[in-house]
């Protein structure tokens, strides 16, 4: 187990409902990802991939097991602790970009940190950083309706990554872009996990699924790691 | 064969000599299908055979220059102009041994989908770094040889999409595989009687 792991999932289950009608989502997932490390996870419809970043984004509470973001253990955070922590370090991308319509695209990236409190010039400069980090410098004042799909979705990369958050939990990022477009995303994406972020994706698509350093499967809850040979059909076990 | 018509198409923008147009090749290849001189004079002999290429000038070095002939530009016209026919009764080496597999009783598909699917991803991821090392990509031979490398992602990635939906056909299946056994009816010689409907 390494230490400075930006995602640490241990023994992690979740369950619906009970009895015998428990249907069982997840099962003892060990899961870690370190900095400058990107995860896909791939699996079939229904498979539990979305529940597995709902968890690990800290959005879900598992029915067992452990998450801990950047040391800290989710389990064991208030309600206000948990906000606070997924504002700092955590970053969602999703399909359809998740963007407020009447913002800007500034407005859109530099939110979380506002909700923070910080301070009006920080929060500037850290949008500006975000933004000029995806290739969009130039475009902070516009609203999303007048940028591509391909431009809305950096934008809310650099949503996921304003501010130094570390850990970016991207969710079929490139599903609603054409093949070229869909390119650009995960190369932002590749980039920024190089420069030392840690990120999980989702998707169905082995070709951007071959962005990742490692790709596991979900099937039957479990994760079964297809990256790497010499660990045939084992449970993934954190290196 | 899609050599013989790429060095006419080259030719067909001026005239080259062996060499350079090896290295012409490369260029538009990305070196992808490396041709070794031998193959390119045989080529060139083939072509000039065949009355779509003539020997021109030589130059101080020696070098022989082929120009491209009017028949030779027709070749090219409709080389570019048709499509590419795939040969359909090529046997995919891989499907045949998972339908084999999935055919044999005590043999775990599920393992073989997992060794291959290893294999095509890291083909897969191996391809990807190779072109997001690629240097500048607006460049006219760097997408080219872009190009190239696409066409084998796309394809790798075919494969991985296949052995999953393989894989889940194979997990929906109730006894998760189809377990022929041996047939005890013993085929007469000749061609196999066709199954009743």
């Amino acid at each position: 187990m390494s230490a400075d792991a930006v995602l640490r999932m241990v023994g992690v289950s979740q369950q619906y409902g009970t009895g015998e009608l428990a249907v069982s989502a997840l099962s003892s997932i060990d899961l870690e990802v370190l900095p400058g490390e990107l995860v896909a996870v791939m699996g079939a419809s229904g498979s539990g991939k979305s529940t597995l970043l709902s968890i690990a984004g800290g959005l879900q509470t598992p029915t067992s097991g452990e998450v801990v973001i950047d040391g800290e253990h989710l389990s064991t955070a208030k309600p206000d602790q948990l906000s606070a922590l997924r504002r700092r370090a955590v970053g969602f991308v999703f399909q359809d970009y998740n963007l407020i319509p009447t913002l800007t695209a500034m407005e859109n990236v530099t939110l979380p940190m506002e909700l923070d409190g910080v301070g009006r010039r920080t929060v500037r400069r850290a949008g500006r950083d975000a933004l000029g980090l995806v290739g969009l410098a130039d475009r902070g004042d516009a609203y999303p309706d007048d940028l591509s799909g391909g431009q809305q979705q950096r934008v809310a990369i650099a949503r996921a990554i304003i501010g130094g958050r570390r850990l970016i939990l991207a969710d079929e990022p490139t599903g609603a872009l054409d093949s070229v477009t869909g390119e650009q995303v995960m190369k932002t994406i590749r980039g920024r996990v190089d420069a030392g972020a840690a990120g999980i994706l989702v998707t169905h698509d082995p070709r951007h699924a071959a962005w990742a350093d490692r790709i596991v499967y979900l099937r039957d809850g479990r994760i079964i790691d297809e990256s790497r040979r010499d660990s045939a059909d084992a449970v993934l076990v954190a290196r | 064969m899609s050599v013989r018509q790429s060095l006419l198409a080259i030719l067909d923008q001026g005239p080259c000599y062996g060499y350079q147009l090896r290295a012409e090749f490369d260029r538009r290849t990305g070196s992808t299908w490396p041709l070794n001189v031998g193959q390119i004079y045989n080529t060139l002999e083939r072509l000039e055979r065949d009355g779509l290429v003539e020997k021109g000038d030589v130059n101080e070095q020696g070098h022989v220059y082929y120009e491209i002939t009017d028949a030779g530009r027709v070749e090219v016209r409709d080389w570019l102009d048709s499509p590419v026919q795939r040969s359909t009764g090529t046997r995919d080496e891989l499907a045949i041994k998972l339908a084999v597999a999935a055919t044999l009783p005590g043999v775990d598909v599920a393992a073989v989908i997992h060794s291959q699917r290893r294999a095509s991803l890291a083909q897969l991821q191996e391809l990807n770094r190779a072109k997001y090392a690629g240097a500048d990509p607006d460049g006219p031979e760097e997408l080219a040889w872009s190009l190239v490398v696409d066409s084998m992602i796309f394809a790798s990635e075919a494969e991985v999409r296949w052995l999953d939906h393989t894989e889940q056909r194979l997990s929906l299946h109730p006894r998760r595989a189809l377990e022929l056994e041996l047939s005890t009816e013993r085929p007469k010689r000749g061609r196999p009687a066709k199954a009743q409907a």
